[in-house]
């Protein structure tokens, strides 16, 4: 494991290079502070109880030194860091912005051309984007580790963050703002395709349409959405708890409701906790599940539905 | 009071007197410092327990010990104990009710009856928090909101709790200033005070000014949850930036109610050991004032990724700086003071050697995250969670068990088993290093604070911690059970044990009720250590 | 708070001039601390004024400022029947001042009831704490001081009760004068609410 994640965005080794410069400045006074310390603790050990020590109280010399250069170092610092700021928060003219949503607990994305995709954001190398970010509920923050980039999502207003990826690969995004029960499962990706291949995944492949999509079995579709819409942050096929009650064994069974009824878990109900989920919260779990209604299509609900069954 | 009938030559120590109602009916500054003593000792040990308890919980990625609510309702309340109900009023008001009269040569503090009052709210606040653990808040000890605003857990009480605790904060805080100003004795002036009561009143100044504006933030949450105000709901045209804001205007200075103290324990522990003079008095005790001035102008970096301006970003960037230069004068002095001294290693000592080496780190860090380009990457992350358990454990706690120790014989009159307490100091330094250095590393690669699970690409250092916790709580233990022993079978405490020069070594141990059978004359300062030059001529 | 220099009376570890001057200097802390109080609602005040100042200016318009204006005089003249009772004291006038401090809590209980008043008007009109962020400021400043009030009545009512037993004279009366000092901040508060609440525009 490296000491920082791998640099990904033409802001990162700016980042670095402000870490770089505290951490050296850092170490230096650490060791000449800790090296004093000790050397001072050994060699003033006392001996013997009625050793003499001399009278000094203090020396302004000493006192401007050290109050002087700390002081030169810091404003050093401070501009240093601020300069770098002032770029990471400047966007370029020509990015491409994306809008961002954040709410309890998973991150929709919008693009330009009318996509939209659910936590996995598609990004072009060493293309700018700009995201314009906004909450749906409380605060998020929308912070990808291998670009150094974060920033607040709040709700009612927009905020914007901007980088320009410059490696191929896949980046954690992580929700950095404290927003509840499922806080540590608000996962993202962000993928960073290379000109070619986003250009595929921005038109689709000549007779691709989805085609590809639909040809696969039901249960199969329902597991890759499972994996690709965020479900399993919240609900385990293993019967394990996490937020959410666990999809094994769930279907045919009897599951009894907050308000302590009972129902019986068949299709239509698996339909309704996925459309309006607050309408059958589950008995020890909080009512805290967003609604799929508009990201999920009639097919794809069916989909989850018939992946579900095959989890005994 | 019954201190005219005392004849003169009958020394009572204060400890004297038993049951119940001589405890919780006294006015005796030092009986209410083991009040506060004993129940903020009680809450560090519970939160510690909780702190335990999560750090379980994290040793692995997956959530296989606590559901994610509870995580999240743990670390609410390590939190909230913690900075509420132990470190604020922790070493402010055991260690500021007890050393603060007899310090500066005087028989009680100027209001001893608000001063019990005070303990007697504290003890209403704990109430309160105690209800609210019927449905504990899971909001994190800062509540945020909106979220502080719309989760269904018992934020009201909890808030509530805090907003009472605070008036014990305020009414403490008033008294020590009262009483630094009225009450030393002939010949104390303000240039020979002991830097402790330097510390205590410039923290007693950042208690009278910050804990009113958190009081009336947390009241507006609570009309926020019961009458449907809306002044951060940005649904009702509210700002929930302007809670952030609202909360770090106390909460920052807060910081300082909580470190400035330790800083002047230290300040009085390293003289003695090193039989030196305080290295340059002045610099330290005005740094304390300039520490407290400019604590209330950075509060605004703790949102420096939450959308504010640049503007404002830059000028509370570059005040956070300017707080780091007070902090680093401190330091050099404490190490210059050592210079040819005759230091000995005692226990108290010790742990006033680990504050140093502990808080430079702390200190240090907190340059990374004053810093905007870096703290944009580190904000939020495990970086912040262990620079700040540098500050408070590394400092806070250190400055704290470093006064146990040191005024323990005073105290109590009783001495604890010094090679044990060398032990347990040994455990709890390097238990909390393993600890908290692995979680810098941690937040560098961006593993964020307030997460119950975690990716698994953390999972080395996160167990790390773990480890480390362990012989961290290992340590306290030991510490607990060494001086709880020495109370109760510990050798008789001479009343000067270390050759102090201090007012507080002058008397008996432990001190009688009155402190002072006369009010004594003050002709120096406390830190004459050492052979004087002029004398050799 | 005010007991700081009730405290006081019998606890004999100060001289009389330094426990004065002592429970003088805790009188204008603690009020130093309730101006902080009310400043963080101060602040939302300008925050929020700033942002809508036309919903300020056309909800002000709902409140009565007859009701408003009647207060502020009543509040003003307790302030002068209590300046007027602490002189009294000073000079020995233990019966005088006890009237003179009445006067200051009946007109207390008048600011009450005209504040009464005007609640119910508000509340029949269906306008409640959470109507908009005006009457959130509102309702919540004239709450908050209205709680100043009571507490302050409270300890008028002692400190009445205290001078008719002859407990003060012109040697001692500090808790009159810490009494005094209270009552007039809480005047002092809604000399500044009154304006911003009923007069903007």
């Amino acid at each position: 494991m490296t000491w920082i994640p791998e640099v990904a965005s033409n802001l990162a080794g700016k980042v670095d290079g402000v870490l770089l410069t505290i951490t050296l400045l850092s170490l230096f006074f650490f060791v000449l502070i800790t090296v004093i310390l000790v050397v001072f603790a050994v060699k003033y050990r006392r001996k013997r109880d009625d050793e003499e020590t001399p009278y000094i109280t203090g020396s302004e010399p000493l006192e401007i030194i050290w109050t002087v250069i700390p002081s030169i170092l810091l404003i050093a610092l401070f501009v240093y860091g601020f300069v770098v700021y002032k770029e990471m928060r400047t966007p370029p003219a020509d990015s491409v912005d994306i809008t961002v949503t954040g709410k309890q607990w998973l991150w929709t994305f919008d693009y330009y051309n009318g996509k939209k995709t659910l936590n996995e954001l598609y990004v072009e190398q060493n293309r700018p984007v700009r995201l314009v970010m906004m909450s749906d509920d409380v605060l998020h923050s929308f912070f990808v580790p291998g670009f150094r980039v974060k920033q607040d999502v709040l709700p009612g207003r927009y905020v914007q963050l901007w980088f320009t990826p410059t490696k191929i690969g896949t980046f954690d995004i992580f929700c950095a703002e404290y927003c509840g029960t499922g806080h540590s499962v608000m996962l993202g990706k962000v993928n960073v395709l290379s000109p070619e291949a986003y250009d595929i995944w921005e038109n689709g492949l000549p007779g691709e349409g989805g085609g590809a999509v639909a040809s696969l079995p039901p249960a199969e579709l329902g597991e890759k959405i499972y994996k690709e819409k965020g479900c399993n942050a919240c609900h385990s096929v293993d019967g394990s708890t996490l937020v959410g009650p666990s999809f094994k064994g769930v279907f045919g069974h009897t599951v009894e409701l907050a308000d302590g009824s009972n129902v019986d878990a068949d299709e239509n109900y698996l339909r309704q906790s996925i459309l309006e989920p607050q309408s059958q919260v589950v008995k020890g779990f909080q009512p805290v599940m967003p609604s799929f209604k508009g990201i999920l299509s009639d097919d794809e609900v069916t989909a989850v539905i018939a992946y579900i069954k095959t989890l005994k | 009071m019954a201190n005219h009938t005392i004849a003169h030559d009958v020394y009572v120590p204060f400890l004297e007197k038993k049951g119940f109602l001589s405890w919780i009916l006294t006015t005796d500054h030092k009986r209410i410092g083991i009040l506060y003593l004993v129940s903020t000792s009680l809450f560090f040990l519970v939160a510690g327990i909780i702190a335990l308890l999560m750090r379980f919980e994290l040793l692995t990625p997956a959530s296989d010990f606590v559901d994610p609510h509870t995580y999240n309702v743990l670390f609410t309340l390590h939190g909230s104990i913690m900075v509420f109900f132990f470190i604020v009023p922790g070493l402010a008001a055991s260690f500021g009710n007890f050393l603060i009269p007899l310090m500066i040569g005087a028989r009680d503090v100027a209001f001893p009856k608000l001063n019990i009052a005070s303990y007697w709210i504290y003890l209403l606040g704990t109430a309160i928090l105690l209800m609210a653990l019927l449905k504990p808040a899971d909001t994190g000890w800062t509540f945020y909101t909106p979220y502080s605003a719309t989760t269904n857990t018992d934020v009201v009480l909890m808030t509530f709790g805090v907003f009472v605790l605070g008036f014990s904060s305020i009414l403490t805080g008033l008294n020590f200033i009262v009483t630094t100003h009225k009450m030393r004795a002939p010949g104390m002036t303000w240039h020979r005070l002991p830097l402790f009561i330097w510390a205590s009143y410039a923290t007693a100044v950042l208690q009278l000014l910050a804990t009113p504006v958190v009081g009336i933030t947390l009241l507006l949450l609570i009309t926020e949850r019961t009458l449907g105000v809306g002044f951060f709901d940005p649904a009702k045209g509210g700002d929930p930036i302007l809670f952030q804001n609202f909360f770090w205007f106390y909460s920052h200075p807060a910081v300082y109610i909580m470190i400035i103290p330790a800083m002047g324990v230290i300040s009085e522990i390293i003289p003695v050991f090193s039989r030196k003079p305080i290295f340059g008095y002045k610099a330290i005790a005005y740094s304390s004032l300039g520490i407290a001035a400019i604590s209330f102008l950075v509060w605004a970096h703790h949102m420096f990724t939450s959308g504010i301006s640049e503007t404002a970003a830059m000028i509370f960037s570059f005040l956070t700086f300017l707080v780091a230069i007070p902090t680093a004068i401190k330091v050099f002095n404490w190490i210059a003071t050592l210079y040819k001294g005759s230091i000995q290693l005692h226990s108290a000592m010790l742990y006033a050697l680990g504050f140093i080496f502990l808080f430079t780190i702390g200190g240090l860090t907190g340059v990374f995250l004053g810093a905007l380009a870096a703290d944009i990457h580190l904000h939020d992350t495990y970086f912040v969670v262990a620079h700040m358990h540098y500050v408070m454990i590394g400092g806070t706690v250190m400055g704290f068990f470093g006064a146990l120790h040191f005024w323990y014989p005073k105290w109590f009159g009783k001495m604890f088993n010094e090679t044990v307490a060398k032990i347990a100091w040994f455990f709890i330094f390097v238990g909390f290093n393993v600890t908290f250095f692995p979680q810098f590393f941690l937040g560098i690669q961006g593993m964020p604070r307030r997460y119950a699970t975690y990716p698994a690409e953390f999972e080395s250092l996160m167990s790390l911690s773990t480890y480390g916790s362990w012989i961290l709580g290992f340590g306290i233990l030991i510490m607990v059970i060494n001086l709880i022993s020495g109370l109760i079978n510990g050798p008789k405490a001479p009343a000067n044990p270390y050759n102090s020069l201090s007012l507080e070594w002058q008397i008996p141990s432990p001190p009688p009720h009155e402190n002072f059978e006369e009010i004594p004359q003050v002709t120096d300062w406390t830190y004459g250590y050492g052979k004087k030059k002029e004398l050799e001529v | 708070m005010a007991e700081a220099g009730i405290d006081q009376s019998h606890d004999h570890h100060m001289d009389p001039a330094t426990e004065y001057s002592s429970s003088k200097l805790g009188m204008w802390l603690f009020l130093g601390t309730e101006i902080l109080l009310f400043g963080g609602l101060f602040a939302a005040y300008a925050i929020f004024h700033a942002r809508y100042p036309e919903m300020f200016y056309e909800q002000h318009l709902e409140l009565n400022r007859t009701m408003g204006a009647i207060n502020t005089c009543v509040l003003i003249f307790s302030s002068l029947t209590m300046a007027m009772g602490v002189s009294a004291i000073k000079w020995g006038r233990q019966k005088t001042a006890a009237i003179l401090i009445l006067i200051t809590i009946i007109c207390g209980f008048i600011f009450g009831v005209i504040k009464y008043f005007e609640y119910s008007a508000k509340f029949s009109h269906h306008i409640y704490p959470d109507t908009s962020i005006f009457f959130s400021l509102y309702f919540l400043m004239t709450g908050l001081h209205m709680i100043h009030v009571f507490i302050g009545l409270g300890i008028l009512g002692v400190i009445f009760v205290l001078t008719l037993k002859g407990k003060f004279n012109s040697k001692y009366n500090t808790p009159i004068e810490l009494g005094g000092l209270y009552w007039h901040l809480v005047d002092l508060i809604w000399i500044y609410l009154f304006p911003l609440l009923y007069l903007i525009g």
